[in-house]
């Protein structure tokens, strides 16, 4: 029953990695970046949605909207103001670009909020007994992977189906050709951002629901933890996030229960490596050939 | 041969800049540590800053000149670290001169760091672009993860070794010492470093760096850098060379975090993690990839300028942040670097005409 | 110009030296990619110092020929002898050393060394030096970069490049950089040399100035010249042997005379005449 116990919070933990992890991806497969901000904009999500309920005494859900809304509005001024003008600049210059934009927020989010820890109000108490009172699941469980579920649902509709989602696929292809067929790529890319930033949010609310401690710092190593996640699956890959983010989820907290708590994460990562050796481009990653 | 003396002279000019920039450096903060002209904060900065000096120019050869991306950096640092210490307090006996410990800590630290970068080489140097960074951040959380929960201690018989317990599973006799508590880490460094030592470390490491790349080995890092492809077309055996690199960069990482260490009296893994990794590369590309003189003042100049903002008290991270994303901006918005050109009468180069 | 670089066979220039051992053979090579069979039955035999051309149309499998000779891809069937030695399981690395060196379709330089530097690698292995002499300066590093920087402007002069020693390789213009590549490729002491559609991009007066360097590389260094090309004055003008590729398979080898007249050719890269 134990065991069981544990596979139902790995793959509730793994649910919230694999949603950041699509934040990730959708934003790398479009503008070619690691985005190291987005573990933050999960922090300030939180604490959007704390504000809203602790101080303004918002209802629960509306409070996520609007977090989410405030996510999506940071996300894109960040994109425009910071990636836009280094789109042709080496990728390296993005990403030291980005580390800057994770500096700020999160020492911006220390002055503004304090690093005293804050209590995060849940999304739902209590739990759901099972198997006559030995298994008890909680509703956050139930309802950290109910979104997973349907997020990956609706992006994965989304993205084959509708005229947007097209677009963001052809700008992940070719930004060019995507622009010579009349593709806005601004918008597009901004619409991407946007999107993640949403998850981001969301993420923020089901991790804080999870593990209520709020700090400034909070969203730094669920975000490298995704970002693994992200590459373990393909990076680029949607599919591949949602199985990278559950299986890392899974291996945590396998690792923690029956080997040892603290060298938890150094078992997540020796089989990254591991996998990563196997699969050099990530468990769903396509193999790019280059042509000789 | 005239091409070859004037050739000679272009790639001696700037290898003895570099050389000369320390020199100077050196020479003027000695004489202002003298005359009581540098604060207290400041001058117990400059060990760290020669470390960091240190860990940008090793970086700066993964990442400039082998051309792959390493944010496990910091890794290496704390093996370093922790074996230097380690070794300097095992030899408290046996070598009696601080000088000659330190020196001898700084190598086994080296070749320790060498070896994790042996064992770390060999899979994360098969795999290609943000594969490789992230399977190197693994790597550098990994050894977070090990050292945070190693216990090492010494006594009569010799090193007492154990994992994941305590102190006192390691079964020192009564005069024994534990040396690393687990995620206590070490907390009786004999604080042997000194700035005139990390001065002498830089310019070994500079001599190091410097050789290598005006060198055949380095001519051969650098095309498997320009064109893996063609390297290979060539005859030469890519593995090896990305394998040469990534060994010095980790030894000289090694001895680096051996000086860092015996600066403190305490040190423990968690000092040594991702951010560290960043920050170090940052020093790097700030600097300019595969310049080395670039890498010792932005390691320097960006260590000393936190404390610098010390007036602006709770806002000066926020301001190093707007700053490093302003120089970013700057330094690579095709609009703005011809907003600075046209500013200062620059011609036009070939490279600008392609971007436009 | 004499002996600059050690002469792998004594062949009276420009006869073909039909009495020693072939530089290459091919025996029935083949490689599939999956279901799709590139090359397929690619019998080729190659004389010590024979300018020999692949031609063929778009998508033929010339390229893929190529990289199956540098290991780029391991054949799924058939021999490779170079030299009378058998190359199977080699890496590009191990064939290089072996005797065969290369030019790519798109040229890869190494783009941020200078042009002698790019030499110099080619270089690499002809001229070593350990890594502790490089690091510490000893004098075998002296003597030996010293030999080195002297063989790479020899080198350089064949295509009067020597002034150009010190530019950015990614900086010289597009005729330069076939060229560079050409003198890198040769500075590795290879026993045949394939050029992968060198003339690309060439008008016709650089396209004989190339012709002539050919010839002239052959004659100086003893050695074979296979080129993919589709100039066909080129091919014509200094081709001994022809070979003709399409769809993976040889449909003609021969003399140039030979291969113009051959009418499985004509219709190759012409199409078949329209019935009246």
């Amino acid at each position: 029953m134990t065991f069981l116990s544990y596979l139902i919070n790995g793959i509730s933990l793994g649910s919230i990695y694999a949603i950041i992890a699509l934040g990730y991806t959708m934003v790398y497969g479009i503008a070619k970046m690691l985005n190291f901000a987005h573990g933050d904009i999960i922090m300030v999500g939180a604490y959007v949605v704390f504000y809203a309920v602790a101080s303004f005494h918002l209802p629960y859900v509306p409070a996520i909207l609007l977090a989410m809304l405030l996510c999506m509005f940071l996300g894109v001024i960040i994109e425009r103001l910071a990636y836009k003008p280094l789109r042709q600049a080496p990728s390296l210059a993005v990403l030291i670009t980005a580390i800057g934009i994770s500096y700020f927020l999160e020492n911006a989010a220390q002055l503004l909020w304090s690093s005293n820890p804050k209590v995060f109000p849940s999304v739902a108490a209590g739990s759901i007994p099972l198997f006559g009172g030995e298994l008890n699941i909680s509703y956050v469980t139930v309802i950290t992977v109910a979104c997973c579920l349907v997020i990956m649902l609706v992006l994965t509709w989304f993205t084959g189906k509708t005229k947007m989602g097209k677009a963001m696929r052809a700008c992940s292809e070719d930004k060019n050709a995507a622009q010579l067929m009349g593709i806005n790529v601004n918008f597009t890319i901004s619409v991407t951002f946007a999107i993640g930033s949403a998850l981001a949010a969301v993420a923020g609310v089901l991790l804080c629901s999870a593990y209520p401690t709020l700090v400034p710092t909070t969203g730094s190593m669920p975000g490298i933890k995704a970002f693994t996640a992200a590459v373990f699956g393909g990076i680029g890959s949607i599919p591949g996030a949602l199985l990278g983010g559950l299986l890392l989820g899974i291996i945590e907290i396998f690792s923690k229960a029956y080997i040892s708590t603290q060298l938890s994460d150094a078992i997540v990562f020796a089989v990254l490596i591991i996998v990563l050796l196997v699969k050099p481009a990530g468990l769903l990653g396509r193999q790019i050939r280059e042509k000789v | 041969m005239k091409n070859k003396g004037i050739r000679l002279t272009r790639t001696t000019r700037t290898s003895a800049f570099t050389y000369g920039l320390v020199i100077v450096a050196y020479i003027i903060l000695r004489i202002l540590i003298g005359f009581g002209g540098i604060s207290s904060s400041l001058q117990g900065m400059l060990v760290p800053i020669c470390a960091y000096v240190v860990m940008a120019i090793s970086l700066n050869l993964t990442v400039g000149i082998l051309g792959e991306l390493s944010l496990g950096h910091a890794g290496f640092m704390s093996v370093g670290a922790f074996t230097g210490v380690t070794a300097a307090i095992a030899m408290t006996n046996g070598v009696p001169s601080a000088g000659l410990r330190l020196a001898l800590a700084m190598l086994i630290a080296a070749a320790c760091a060498a070896v994790a970068g042996v064992i770390i080489g060999i899979p994360v140097l098969r795999l290609k672009g943000d594969y490789l960074a992230i399977v190197t951040l693994a790597f550098g959380e990994i050894i977070k993860s090990i050292l945070n929960n190693m216990y090492v201690g010494v006594d009569g018989a010799g090193l007492h070794f154990s994992m994941l317990t305590s102190s006192d599973a390691l079964g020192l006799a009564a005069d024994g010492k534990v040396i690393i508590n687990g995620p206590m880490g070490i907390s009786t460094i004999p604080e042997l470093s000194s700035f005139t030592a990390g001065f002498i470390l830089i310019l070994v490491t500079l001599f190091i760096v410097l050789n290598l790349i005006h060198s055949r080995a380095g001519r051969a890092i650098m095309a498997q850098r320009d064109n893996r492809i063609a390297a290979e077309s060539v005859g030469i055996n890519v593995t090896k060379y990305k394998m040469m690199a990534f060994v010095v960069s980790a030894a000289l990482a090694g001895a680096a975090g051996a000086l860092f260490a015996m600066n403190f009296s305490t040190i423990v893994a968690n000092k040594f993690d991702f951010n560290t990794s960043i920050l170090i590369l940052v020093f790097v590309v700030l600097g300019g990839l595969g310049n080395m003189w670039g890498s010792i003042i932005a390691a320097a100049a960006l260590t000393i300028l936190p404390e610098l903002l010390r007036k602006f008290s709770d806002y000066r991270m926020l301001v190093y942040a707007i700053v490093l994303i302003l120089v970013m901006l700057a330094t690579n918005n095709p609009t703005i670097k011809q907003f600075f050109r046209k500013l200062f009468g620059k011609k036009k180069t070939e490279e600008d005409v392609s971007h436009e | 110009m004499s002996n600059m670089i050690p002469v792998k066979s004594d062949a009276i220039i420009p006869e073909r030296d039909a009495d020693k051992t072939p530089i290459l053979e091919c025996i029935s090579l083949g490689i599939d990619f999956g279901g799709l069979t590139a090359v397929d039955n690619f019998n080729l035999t190659i004389g010590r110092t024979e300018i020999a051309g692949l031609i063929g149309p778009n998508g033929a499998g010339k390229t893929t020929v190529f990289n199956l000779l540098t290991k780029v891809y391991q054949p799924t069937r058939g021999t490779i002898l170079l030299n009378g030695i058998d190359t199977h399981g080699m890496s590009t690395v191990k064939v290089n050393q072996a005797g065969v060196a290369r030019t790519f379709q798109n040229i890869r330089l190494f783009s941020t060394l200078s042009v002698e530097d790019n030499v110099k690698i080619g270089l690499h292995n002809q001229m070593p030096y350990s890594m502790w002499s490089g690091i510490f300066r000893l004098p075998k590093y002296w003597s030996v970069e010293k030999k080195s920087h002297e063989r790479a402007m020899e080198l350089l002069s064949i295509f009067d490049m020597q002034d150009l020693a010190d530019s950015r390789a990614g900086s010289l213009p597009y005729g330069a950089q076939r060229r560079l590549e050409i003198v890198r490729a040769l500075a590795t002491n290879p026993g045949i040399l394939l050029l992968d559609e060198p003339a690309a991009g060439m008008n016709p007066s650089e396209t004989a100035e190339l012709m002539d360097n050919i010839r002239k590389i052959r004659d100086m260094f003893h050695i074979a010249v296979m080129l993919i090309e589709h100039d066909m004055n080129l091919v014509m003008g200094i081709c001994e042997g022809i070979c003709v590729l399409n769809y993976g398979k040889i449909i003609a080898k021969g003399t140039p005379e030979e291969i113009q007249a051959n009418p499985a050719v004509i219709e190759a890269y012409l199409g078949k005449k329209k019935e009246a």
